[in-house]
This record gives structure tokens, sequence and C-alpha cells, in this order.
């Protein structure tokens, strides 16, 4: 343990760079979003608690807003802002909307109906009424709204960096799809700090007697627009072109450091999720992609492979891996699985991801078609003898691949099947796995090997490139570390490759990573 | 001065107000009697147009309240509320020039007729700086008047005032509220529901029912000439100690046998026939003086047989 925590707080200093950075990020996208909702939710508040009938109405809009999926929220953002800062603070003001709208609300309506009748029978009028008495009466009940949407957008800003709006869920993500344990801790420590410190502060700001309140409100707009602006510090380099990577790429050795120190390559990079990279590819917010070579949306959003002329990306063959006491307590299983070996290539496997990605096929009906048309699927037995459980990690092939797997073991024993399909990235799997909570699941050798084994990289660089070292290497090393065996692989390499859109390939002429490194260097 | 015609009110199919129409002169003191739902707080109420009337007229010292900005007719016009209705946030000095300060006034009259308002209405000026959640009710009560009444406006309005206070509380600061120099010279329009404070401070009483006017008049005429059987049964279980309340020594003077004072110190006749009675708990008899200077020894058996005798008269009347 102390040996961990020296080592988290190793990989804290040595990044402290772009920890500083990520924490700047992070509170100015916190602070830019909840100053915006403050400016929209507060009058909006005040318009419903002089307009009682359409406050319903507008509590409850607010109240939809707020359950949409922040994932999801940050995807339909795209089309309409691109990706980035804008997106990000749009969706992160959309969550901070309903505490401020409802507080603002409840805190005017539950002022004493003499006190505002004084008020009037005195003659102030209306806005007299509201500035100096409905709103400092109503403002502990407001600053508890806003203290709440802090503390919901110091939370969700860590997904902003999905959509290349940065933060310390650059960190946090990063470090779960690359199982870097110090990685995911030296964003999450932060961003937990943050929000008990802001939620403190705010709290005893709401707690202030009048007096003090009166003068630090004149304080508060000016705080929020310094912290605010924490956002535009960090400004990355430029470049002629963009690149996105995903947190994964960036924190690899065959990512985004082997573009750097074998190509030396110099792109201005921001980093953004998977689930949203393709599309920015395709509306051009992007230039460059680290994508992977069997993704359907390759096809979908007409994206080229970059060649690896160098040969920094590792081959990445898909395979079941399995744990040996599973092996043995379903004797049938292993026979079953190396039904699908061999069987698909990577064409095949790039289609049917366009299947299910792009046209919108469930995975298992892909997995089903796929299956018929190989004479491979059998109708299911319902047998009932133990049950094998089936992980995939979170995206669409796994999906398809766990379907056919499901498939092929119900039609072939009498096993019953339970699949807990979408356990997040590598890490979130593997520990799955050894913890004995899944049987098996499809993994990719590059990722056994330089993701899950971490072999020295001197020895990682030797063996990487050819695809029957690898095999047999992570096999070898898994059966006797985690008592794992590594099933004859499916056929298809899912491997990391850097992707352009076709019309731009073709216009600038760049066709390798090294014709890339040359336009970039010649079009400062 | 102020001046209601045939004002009429109602909320959905209620009529809350039903054509009333009063005249309450300069520094009269009139007070809305009733029982809670009879429209006197909604009359009082379309004084300062905190509630519109839907037909009728109302006039402010002659001018029509209708034709002028809602806000500056009421800086012009004094409003105490049952529950004080002052501002928590404020101090109490705050709350004070909350009217001073829409005027325009300047900060140093403010200041120091804030501080006349207060001395006058008996609160130490330490209290200035205290919130209004650091006072007592009958304090805040006392705020509340001063903050109405800071600015000397000709015209004040107000409704159960002392409504939210305990008996004790409610008495003293009645009595208190009766010697005020600062309010002999208002025009006034107060609501209760108590019988007893409405007699005791009332120049006239208008007594409601069910949003209409059952009577208007001195508080005698209420007491011996009830025009319907409602004003008679209204005030019915209290007769007899209002009697005692509004009848002075005055009134009783030709009533009561002659006699040679025979103690120097003497009270005035104006007090009302309880007051001598109170006093004859403690003295076996008293001296009574009336304005022409006249003076009569009064016991306990003289002054209930006077009184007696006054009360078949006005029954006669």
């Amino acid at each position: 343990m102390s040996e961990n925590q020296q080592s988290l707080w190793q990989f804290m200093s040595e990044q402290s760079d772009k920890l500083l950075n990520q924490t700047f990020q992070h509170v100015g996208l916190t602070f830019i979003s909840l100053l915006f909702a403050v400016l929209i939710g507060l009058p909006l508040g005040i318009l419903i608690a002089r307009k009682r009938k359409i406050s319903g109405s507008v509590l409850a809009f607010a109240g939809v807003l707020q359950t949409i999926p922040s994932i999801a929220l940050l995807g339909f953002m795209i089309p309409l802002l691109g990706i980035g800062a804008k997106p990000a603070i749009v969706a992160l003001l959309i969550y901070a909307l309903l505490p401020i709208i409802r507080n603002t609300y409840t805190g005017i309506v539950g002022v004493d109906a003499s006190i505002r009748e004084a008020a009037k029978a005195m003659g102030m009028n209306n806005w007299q009424i509201l500035f100096k008495v409905e709103l400092p009466l109503a403002m502990p009940v407001i600053l508890a709204g806003i203290r709440t949407a802090t503390v919901i957008n110091v939370g969700v800003a860590t997904l902003a960096s999905y959509i290349a709006a940065g933060g310390l869920g650059e960190f946090i993500f990063g470090g779960i799809s690359l199982n870097n344990t110090n990685m995911i801790l030296a964003g999450a420590i932060p961003a937990a700090v943050l929000a008990i410190v802001l939620d403190g502060l705010l709290a005893l700001l709401q707690n202030l007697n009048f007096k003090r309140l009166r003068k630090v409100l004149l304080v508060l707009p000016i705080f929020l627009l310094i912290l605010s602006g924490f956002y535009l510090l960090p400004k990355a380099y430029g470049s002629s072109l963009t690149a996105g990577f995903t947190p994964e790429f960036m924190g690899r050795q065959d990512g985004d450091l082997g573009l750097k120190s074998v190509y030396g390559l110099k792109i201005h990079t921001i980093v953004i999720s998977d689930a949203v990279m393709y599309k920015a590819a395709f509306e051009k917010e992007l230039d460059v992609i680290s994508g992977y070579s069997t993704d359907g949306r390759l096809k979908a959003f007409d994206l080229t492979i970059l060649k690896d002329d160098q040969r920094i990306f590792p081959p990445y063959y898909a395979a079941p891996i399995v744990r040996e006491s599973s092996l043995k307590k379903f004797p049938e299983l292993e026979k079953v699985l190396n039904l699908l070996a061999g069987k698909i290539s990577d064409s095949i496997m790039t289609d049917l991801n366009y299947k299910t990605d792009q046209l919108h096929q469930s995975p298992e009906k892909v997995a089903k078609d796929f299956l018929i048309s190989r004479n491979l699927f059998k109708v299911s037995k319902n047998g009932k003898a133990g049950i094998v459980r089936i992980g995939s990690k979170i995206f669409g092939e796994q999906y398809i691949l766990a379907e056919m797997y499901k498939m092929l073991i119900q039609g072939n024993t009498d096993y019953k099947v339970a699949t807990k399909t979408g356990l997040g990235g590598t890490k979130i799997c593997f520990d799955a796995l050894v913890n004995d909570q899944i049987d098996f699941y499809p993994e990719y050798t590059g990722t056994g090997l330089l993701v899950l084994l971490q072999p020295k990289a001197e020895f990682a660089k030797q063996i990487a490139h050819d695809k029957d070292k690898t095999y047999r290497y992570v096999n070898d090393e898994f059966r006797k570390k985690f008592q794992i065996k590594w099933l004859t692989p499916i056929g298809f390499n899912n491997s990391y490759a850097l992707m352009m859109r076709r019309k731009q390939s073709k216009e600038l002429g760049v066709y390798t990573i090294t014709d890339l490194k040359q336009y970039l260097d010649n079009n400062k | 001065m102020i001046k209601v015609e045939a004002v009429s009110k109602s909320y959905g199919n209620t009529l809350a107000v039903k054509q009333v129409s009063f005249e309450v002169s300069e520094g009269e003191n009139l007070i809305l009697l009733g029982t809670s739902g009879c429209g006197k707080t909604t009359t009082l109420k379309m004084i300062n147009r905190l509630i519109t009337p839907d037909a009728g007229n109302i006039l402010v010292n002659g001018k029509d309240i209708a034709k002028e900005k809602p806000e500056v007719l009421r800086r012009g016009i004094g409003y105490v509320l049952q529950n004080t209705g002052l501002f928590p946030h404020y101090t109490v000095a705050e709350n004070i020039a909350i009217v001073p300060k829409l005027l325009g006034w300047e900060k140093e009259k403010i200041k120091s007729r804030s501080n006349e308002i207060i001395e006058k209405l008996h609160l130490s000026e330490k209290y200035l700086s205290a919130y209004p959640g650091e006072l007592s009710g009958g304090q805040q009560q006392r705020v509340g008047l001063a903050r109405a009444l800071v600015t000397d406006p000709s015209v004040l309005l107000m409704d159960e005032p002392f409504g939210a206070l305990d008996n004790v509380t409610r008495t003293s600061i009645r009595k208190e509220f009766k010697g005020l120099e600062e309010l002999k010279r208002k025009t006034m329009v107060m609501v209760t529901h108590d019988i007893h404070e409405a007699f005791e401070l009332a120049d006239r009483i208008c007594l409601m029912n069910k949003g209409e006017i059952v009577q208007i008049g001195t508080p005698k005429d209420l007491l011996y000439k009830p025009v319907t059987d409602f004003a008679k049964n209204f005030l019915a279980s209290e007769k007899l100690s209002l009697e005692f309340k509004i009848i002075s020594m005055d009134d009783i003077w030709d009533l009561i046998p002659s006699s040679e004072p025979v103690s120097a110190t003497s009270l005035s006749s104006s007090v009302s026939v309880w007051d001598v009675m109170d006093k004859l708990q403690s003295a076996p008899s008293l001296v009574v003086k009336n304005p022409s200077g006249e003076q009569k020894n009064i016991a306990f058996s003289a002054i209930t047989e006077a009184f007696k005798r006054y009360q078949k008269k006005q029954s006669h009347e």
C-alpha cells in the first residue's frame, strides 16, 4: 500500500504540469457553466415566481433535461456545437439549471406574504420589492441551489474530456483505459477534493447572516468571473491540422508517445472520447483521429487509414480469454468457443461493426445473421447445466462477439448463459475476470501485452510486431500469473490506426504517417 | 380626510364588499369593526390600493386615488400590519428609513427624524442597530408604528395593529397608543375584531357584516342606539363593561349628589366610570373635579346609583 501511495505521489509530481492544467480547466469549466446557469436560471426562477401558472411546466422541462444521461447529452451537442469547450459548457449549464431555477422559485415564493405586503404598502415598486426584499430574503435558498449546481458540475465536468474540453476527466478515463490506477486517482482525487472544498465554501456563504451576506454577494460575481477565466489559461500550441486522440491512446507507448518518439509527430492534439471522435472527424472538427482498424464508422464516415510505415502499432488479434477453472468446470466450453476461430477477417469485422453502429441493427441480429450465413447457428437447447458468464467491454464489436458466443454455447451445449456486457474499459473487464465475476471475454493480444502485462519497454518492442510471438508470450504469462488461457484467435486484427477523411487525405497527399509529419513540418 | 363612495369588491362569485360608503374627517379615528370575513380588511386595503375596487370612488385628501400612481399614493399613507411586516434582513434603523429613502430624504434628516420618532415611541436608541428578530413582539410593533409614522403622513391605515400581541402587552401598548402626541392629528382608519379595542380607541366605529356597513356612529351611538338586531346582539355580551369604559364622569356629573370635597387631590371628570370604580377599590371615596372647577366627593354607592340612572335615561331616549 505504501508503495502504491508513493508511486501515486510520484505520478502526480511527474505529471504536475498536466495536473495543474487539467485542474484549472476543470475549475474553469465548472464556473463558466455555473455563471451562465445563474444568468439564465435566476431570471427564469424569478419569472416563474411571478407567473406561477407556468412554473409547473418550466420546472418539469428543466427536470427532464436533468435526466438526460450526460454522455448522451454531450453526444447531442456535437452536431450543434462541435467539440471542445462550447458543447461541454452548454451541457454543464443544462445540468446546473434545474437546482438554480427551482431554488430561486422556492426562495421567492417562500418570502412571508406580510413582508411583501408591507413593502408594497410602503410604496416600493415591483423592482424595488424584488431587489430589496424578495431576492435578499430568498438568498440562502438560492445559494443552496447554486451549491448543489456547483457540486453537480464538478462531477459532470469529468465527462467533458469525452468531447475534448479537457478537465480532470482526461486522467480518470485515460487511467481506466490504460489500467493505470495512479492515473485514475490523479484525476479522481483532485476532482473529489474540488467538490468537497467548493461545497464547504458555499455552505459557509449560505449560513452567513444578512449583514455579512450583503457584502459577500457583491464579491461573488467577480469571484465567479475569475474562476471562469481559469479555463482560458492552459492553451495548447497550434498547428495546421488538429488531432483528436482518446485518453487511452494519449498514454500509450504504441499510441501518442510512440508517434512522438518514432515519427517525431508534432500536432495540435485534443483529448476526446472514442464515442464521438469519428463523427467529429467527419464534421471536420478534427483532421486526424486515433481509431480502430475494424471500426464500422470507418466505412460510415468515409475515413481512410494512414499507413503505419514505421510500424509502431502492434497487432491486436482478438481471442477469447478464459479462466482455467472455468474450462474445468465447463468441459465443452473450449471446443465451442473455438468454433469461431479464424472465421472473422478484418473486412468482415468492419462490416459487422458497420451494421450495428451505422445501420443500427441489434448486436443480436448481426450475430445471428452471421452465424446462419456460416452454418454455425443452432437453436438454443435451453440447457440448465450451470451458467457460463460472458463479459464484454463497452463497445460494439465486443457486444457482437459476446452475442455470437452466447448463441454458440446455447446451441451446442447444455449450459445456461449470462452476459455481463458493457464492463467499461480493459481494466474493469479484466478485473471482473480475475475476480471470478465472469468466465471469459474477448481480449486483444496487443492489449494483453502492453496494457495488462506491461513487460519492460525493450522486450515489448522486440516481440510486439510479431503476431505469433506476442500470442505465445501472453498465453504463457497469463497462465502463469492469472491462470487464464488465451484460446485460438478469431482472425481479425483490430489495431490502432491513424485516420483522416478520405477526401482530405487525397487533397493533401497524405497517405502515411510519415507523409503527415512532413506535411505538418512544411505547413507551420 | 378620506371619503369612500359606494365601493364594491368581489372575488369570483363572492361579494366581499358591497356598496360601502363612509367619510373620515381630518384628525378622526374610524374603526372598522366586525367578525372575520366581514370585508373590513378588504375595505381598508382599497384605501391605499393594495386591493383595487370593482366599483366606486375613494378620495384621500380630496384626490381620487384611482388617478394617482399607486407607489406615490402609498408613500404618502402610513400603514401598520398585524404581523408588523418588518424586513428581517434590515436593522430597525433601516426598516424605519424605508419610506424616507423612497421619498429621497437626505441621510441627516432621516437620522434625526428616526431618533425623534423612536424616542416618542419609548424605544431605546440602542435598538436602532438591532434586527427585528432580536426584539420582543411589543417592541417590534412599536418599530412597525415608527416606520409608518416617520414621514409624518396625514393619513394612517392600521390592519389589526395589536392583533399579534399577547393580552398584557396589548393592553399596555394600547394605552400608550392612545396617549401618543404623534397620533393626535392623524386621520386614521383601523381594522379590528376586538370590541374593547374599538370602543377604547375609536372616535367613531363602523360596524360591518357580510360586506356591508351595519352602522356607523360614536361608541355611545352603537351602545344605546343600535339600528339592527345584529348591531345589538354583536355588543350584547360585552355591553356592561363597554358602558363602564365609555361613560365618563362628565356624562353622569349631574346625577351625582353634590358634596364637600374631603381630600385635596382630585381626578379630572373626563375619566371613565371604569377608572373611578377601579380607584375606589383601594379608597373609600375620591374627589373629582369638572371643567368648570366644581368638585364632588364620590363613593362607590353614589357612582353606581348615578350610573344606573344614566342607563335608564339612555334607554328611554
